[in-house]
């Protein structure tokens, strides 16, 4: 097995991007991002790939559709104002059927908001990334680790559903160190390019075209196939942790970093009998709806949505699942105000003591 | 005897530009040239948003059509992604000179490796004539009905001049469609922004100068005569930049 490294997870998974077969690059300076361009400058053109320092998140995201349509494995990486900028293109790049990966390190908003770490993207990146209603799967991974191996096979996503694929992280993340076990580096051979793509290294002697313009027939067709594709999401793609829930009268249920803080502060209520438990969504789209629909509602009196973002966003598609059964509480912290062991301990106490709505 | 022959870079369907649109013209040269150079399958129609957008069901080889203004972005990573294409933007001057300024200037200043043919009808044509930021000061527009007034609107870009100006593009030139002589002049001029860039020499541009019959709610031949009165003495057709004469 590969040897651990001490890395910081903007530089990890931008490591970790590159062995997993990206090959172009292209992005604009934002905070807390910025080692993820940053590393892929000097690190790309040494594996014969190529960077772009684009002149706005708008023409970064188009020079990775314009990539991407010639069969090679692509990375945009952002913060909240930088994807909001990206979002007509990220619709581009789904209605064309164009694969990518998509970073978001996301930051306290909204507009410029801060720089400081935030979990407020959270309605973006699951219900509308762009115009058009379209989806992609939306990892949220919680440790640098678990995000080097999301970015590493996010391609194999992407190019199996012809779909961008969204990695949310927050500046937490992308600025913690930890160890990590890079993975091998994939080899992907020119000849390897897509038949799809406007590649002709792969020997293609026929004519290709893509496009997200189409005719208004064939454009309902589309829609119809894409609503199949995030259906077969649900069947096959869901990602979550659970975590001490089969007897728990009260679940937590948080993503990323919240959901170490609020792990924490679990096994310490545990520790003082109290049974809690965590569900930890590690695809936020699809959502783990099973995970939460099923609980046993005759022992679970409450569900508490812990995010790093003042209101929490998560809570709609929690109470969709939870349909009444027992209550739905939250706590937050927002703005670039990091939750910490204390407040979140503090808060689930005073939640189940009946203090807090 | 000459043959007359459709360009195999273009499809088998008959063109549905309006009558006396130079825009198929525009695009012929473009295929013609490509044919002429042997490089039709290995040339990629980045395809913009505007009535260019049409080629989407003329164009006979590989394309990839891309959002408004975006296309010298999208070449950018087309070509660095594939350089061995020959890649090239056909754009309008609403996608060009005003949503993708930064896009167009930027690639220019770059010095990408790839050719921009920027067809300039003065209106935003496939929107239904809207003042475009090459509208000629006193145009009628629907957005100016008047006729365009400097004091609130500007003036007209002049996009050569200003590409021109940087020090990356290795080939900028601009010739007007209403002519034999600035047709053929038009075709000399894509073929050396080709081969330029086949021979690696950095970021060309050609500006045509084009008409818009329907949205100047002119006759075809009343747009031919003004042109020659109104847009070539305000956008001076010639070379503006030739590193390889320079050189
Ligand atoms: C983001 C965005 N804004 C606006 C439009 C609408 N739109 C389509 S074509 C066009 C103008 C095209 O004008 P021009 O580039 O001059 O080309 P022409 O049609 O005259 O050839 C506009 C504004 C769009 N498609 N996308």
């Amino acid at each position: 097995m590969g040897k651990k490294s001490f890395m910081k997870g903007n530089e990890a998974i931008a490591e970790a991007a590159v062995r997993g077969g990206c090959r172009f690059f292209a992005g604009y300076p934002i905070t807390p991002q910025n080692e993820i361009p940053e590393y892929l400058s000097w690190r790309l053109p040494e594996v014969g790939g190529s960077f772009v320092q684009g002149e706005s998140e708008i023409a970064s995201v188009n020079m990775v559709y314009g990539a991407s349509a010639m069969g090679i494995r692509c990375l945009t990486s952002s913060s909240g104002p930088g994807i909001s900028l990206k979002a007509e293109g990220i619709s581009y790049l789904a209605g064309a059927q164009l694969p990518a990966v998509i970073i978001n390190v996301s930051r306290g908003g909204p507009g410029l908001g801060s720089i400081q770490p935030a979990q407020s993207d959270y309605l973006q990146a699951t219900k509308a990334l762009g115009h058009g209603g379209f989806h992609t799967l939306v990892f949220a991974p919680n440790t640098v680790q678990e995000a080097v191996d999301t970015v590493y096979e996010a391609w194999e996503y992407a190019e199996r559903d012809r779909n961008p694929v969204f990695i949310l992280l927050d500046g937490c993340l992308g600025n913690i160190m930890e160890e990590v076990e890079l993975p091998e580096m994939k080899e992907i051979k020119p000849e390897d390019a897509p038949e799809w793509s406007l590649s002709r290294r792969n020997g293609r002697d026929y004519q290709n075209g893509i496009t997200s313009i189409y005719t208004e027939p064939l454009l309902e067709g589309l829609n119809a196939m894409a609503g199949e594709m995030y259906k077969q999401w649900e069947e096959d793609d869901v990602k979550v942790e659970e975590f001490m829930v089969d007897d728990a009268e009260y679940v937590v249920v948080a993503y990323g970093i919240a959901s170490r803080v609020s792990k924490e502060a679990v096994m310490k209520l545990r520790e003082k009998g109290i049974k809690i438990g965590l569900i930890r969504p590690i695809t936020l789209y699809p959502f783990p709806k099973a995970s939460i629909r099923n609980l046993d509602y005759s022992k679970v009196k409450g569900i508490i949505d812990i995010e790093m973002t003042i209101p929490a966003q998560m809570r709609d598609d929690i109470e969709l699942q939870v349909m009444g059964r027992c209550p739905v509480y939250e706590y937050g912290r927002s703005g670039g105000c990091l939750l910490d062991d204390d407040g979140v301990y503090e808060a689930i106490e005073e939640i189940i003591t009946g203090g807090a709505d | 005897m000459a043959e007359y022959v459709r360009g195999t870079s273009l499809a088998t369907a008959p063109s549905g530009y309006c009558p006396g649109c130079m825009h198929s013209l525009a695009t012929k040269l473009v295929a013609e040239v490509l044919d002429e150079l042997g490089q039709a399958e290995n040339s990629l129609n980045v395809i913009s948003v505007g009535c260019s957008a049409l080629n989407l069901l003329y164009w006979g080889q590989d394309y990839v059509s891309v959002a408004h203004g975006r296309a010298p972005a999208a070449a950018t990573g087309a070509k660095r992604a594939n350089p061995e294409r020959l890649v090239f933007t056909y754009q309008g001057d609403g996608d060009l000179a005003a949503i993708g300024l930064a896009e167009i200037m930027s690639a220019a200043n770059r010095g990408e490796n790839f050719t921009v043919i920027f067809a300039n009808n003065q209106t935003y044509g496939m929107t239904g004539g809207q003042m475009a930021p090459t509208t000629l000061i006193g145009q009628k527009t629907t957005t100016t009905v008047y006729g365009r007034d400097p004091a609130t609107t500007g003036y007209p870009f002049k996009m050569c001049e200003l590409i021109a100006s940087l020090e990356a593009p290795a080939f900028v030139a601009r010739y007007a469609l209403n002519s034999p002589k600035g047709v053929n002049d038009a075709r000399k001029a894509i073929k050396k922004a080709f081969e330029m860039q086949l021979a690696g020499k950095g970021f060309t541009f050609v500006e045509l100068l084009t008409n818009c019959p329907t949205n100047w709610k002119m006759s075809p031949l009343q747009t031919i005569d003004y042109m020659n009165t109104n847009t070539i003495p305000y956008f001076k057709p010639g070379v503006y930049k030739d590193k390889e004469a320079e050189a």
